[in-house]
């Protein structure tokens, strides 16, 4: 399937991800020349295989619920753009 | 020294011979000269590799040295590394001093290996030629206008110029056996689950793994039993004691019994590949072992479903990446979204991008039947594929990439032609088998690279199956010209 420039303009909202309007024809290429090639999932019939989601079709393991990791709130934020008071700041939200 | 394996430095370290000092510094030394041409390493640490070699030193000489104490090496940049900044290739991380270790970076100090710095890379580990980091490509130093392959392309350079004894990598599509075949040195990417993925910046989750570069696999085979084992900060680390590789390297290959797939075998492979990896099966003939053709009938749709379900997995992984809690984040956002927006659209690079739009794309409503869920049932035919394969060989044999490093700039504008660089390499992982590269000849002096698969949980005899061939060839011990 082709996506033209408005589909791509489209995905990348919901990435939020900001792209150069004047690279958006380029991505429209390289995406539908990415999906013409995927498109080769087509040719097998797979409607009676289930879907492998881990290669060693492991689940998921539990663990006893106990606390395990220490507060290292400070630390964690010194690597943070912008934090006041413990608290990470972005730009106001609600006026 | 630079010359030396690993297993002689190690003896060397235990002999008193040299300290691990004298060694990180001569290792320091030749990067320092050396790196210029190859742009192998992002960050050299060397007062924390000096530090590390002294506490090294102190711990030979009261008798408590492990068979990695001392040893020099280099860590790819997708490990975090307290305290040092940890990029993952990317503009995103430029400013990121990890703060806390990655589980395979714990474990490698805990064993007293010394880290030299970290290697460059793919951005996010998203490329097959080291062309998409935010520092600049690396060079393959078997001829420095060809690429080292990727992603781990740093760390492929730094082993097969004699930088560093060993290194780290990581291995979502073939990020650790590509560059080991077109650099000449040996990559081993465990089964998924034997190497802890704390601490790895996530690329796709039920892919990635990180493994070893050496020079040889009895080289591997140390730095692999340092890694491997159980974590229970990785959700899908798996709960099996570790095997001892290293005992395990000297076994005989007679009668093991070798598949060939067909369609491993077929068009799309460069002729001068295909005769090394033909004169390398004869080798193995030689060496007891038997060679039967066997069939991989869903080989070709490996790379179409790799292309939905990695970057299915990318767009999730890279959410994270928002500019509020770590990472770059754009001057003067306007608002929330824009500051999103902005962060993301000028911190990741165009195949970063590219793989979130497509992963996004697939995943959105409407399109998830149609692209991840095939994804997975196509991945579920790969994997019975080789489940059936193992009923009737003990390893499958081919080549690791379809050709030799091909030049700079030669796939960069063509995303799909560079994923089919990845051919060989992908099936492995979407099973989650762990698989080996080994250097086995060249093609107008540049170098070949034989792929070995292994069943599940299966790194002990694929080491042995490496390194009973390094005993009767010596393709690993060639090294590039003006690195000697």
């Amino acid at each position: 399937m082709a996506l033209d420039t408005a589909a791509v303009a489209k995905i990348a909202c919901l990435a939020r991800l900001g792209i150069d309007p004047q690279d958006v024809p380029d991505y429209a290429h390289s995406l539908s020349a990415i999906l013409a090639f995927v498109e080769q999932l087509d040719t097998v019939d797979t409607s009676a295989v289930k879907p492998l989601a881990h290669p060693l079709e492991a689940t998921q393991r539990l663990r006893p619920d106990v606390v395990t990791e220490t507060d290292e709130r400070d630390e964690f934020q010194s690597v943070a753009p912008q934090t006041e008071d413990g608290l990470y700041l972005v730009p106001q939200v609600i006026e | 020294m630079h010359l030396r394996s690993l297993v002689e430095l190690a003896t060397d370290l235990q002999a008193g011979t040299c300290s691990s000092e004298e060694l990180t510094r001569a290792c320091l030394a030749r990067i320092e000269r050396l790196d210029e041409r190859l742009n192998a390493f992002i960050t050299v640490t060397g007062e924390q590799a000096l530090a590390a070699a002294r506490a090294a030193d102190a711990r030979i000489r009261a008798g408590q040295a492990g068979p990695l104490t001392g040893i020099p090496f280099a860590h790819k940049d997708i490990f975090c590394t307290r305290g040092v900044k940890t990029s993952c290739g990317s503009r995103m991380l430029d400013n990121f001093p990890a703060p806390y270790d990655a589980t395979v970076t714990h474990k490698l100090r805990e064993a007293g290996a010394v880290m030299v710095g970290k290697t460059n890379m793919d951005e996010f580990a998203m490329g097959s030629s080291n062309e998409t980091s935010f520092y600049g490509p690396v060079k393959n130093p078997w001829d420095e206008t060809r690429v080292p392959g990727g992603s781990s392309g740093g760390s492929a350079a730094a082993v097969a110029a004699r930088l560093v004894p060993v290194s780290t990598g990581t291995d979502t599509g073939g990020s650790i056996r590509q560059p080991a075949a077109l650099c000449g040195v040996t990559g081993l990417k465990p089964t998924y689950g034997r190497v802890s993925r704390y601490g790895m910046i996530a690329f796709a989750s039920s892919l990635d793994q990180g493994g070893p570069f050496a020079r040889s696999a009895r080289d591997a085979a140390l730095l692999l039993a340092a890694m491997a084992g159980f974590d229970g900060r990785d959700s899908t680390s798996v709960q099996r004691p570790v095997e001892d590789y290293p005992a395990m390297l000297e076994a005989p290959l007679q009668g093991l019994k070798i598949g060939l797939p067909r369609e491993y075998f077929s068009t799309g492979l460069d002729a001068g590949v295909g005769a090394a990896i033909e004169a390398a099966l004869q080798e193995y003939s030689r060496l007891g072992a038997q060679l039967v053709e066997i069939t991989l009938p869903n080989t070709h749709l490996a790379v179409p479903a790799y292309y939905v379900v990695a970057p299915a997995e990318c767009s999730s992984n890279l959410s994270r990446f928002d500019g509020v809690r770590f990472g770059y984040r754009a001057a003067n956002p306007k608002d929330l979204a824009d500051l999103y927006t902005r962060s993301r659209g000028e911190g990741f690079g165009p195949e970063v991008k590219r793989r979130i739009l497509i992963g996004t794309y697939a995943l959105s409503a409407g399109y998830y039947d149609a692209y991840y869920l095939k994804a997975q049932q196509v991945r579920r035919l790969i994997r019975e594929d080789f489940l059936r394969a193992f009923e009737l060989v003990d390893v499958i044999m081919g080549p690791t990439a379809p050709t030799t490093a091909f030049r700079l700039g030669e796939k960069a504008d063509d995303p799909v032609s560079m994923y089919l660089s990845d051919i060989y390499t992908i099936a492995a992982n979407l099973a989650g088998l762990p698989a080996m590269s080994l250097p086995a000849g060249f093609v107008d002096g540049l170098p070949v690279g034989l792929h070995v698969i292994g069943d599940y949980f299966t790194e002990g005899r694929l080491l042995n199956v490496g390194h009973r061939y390094q005993q009767v060839t010596d393709w690993h011990t060639r090294c590039p010209q003006g690195y000697e």
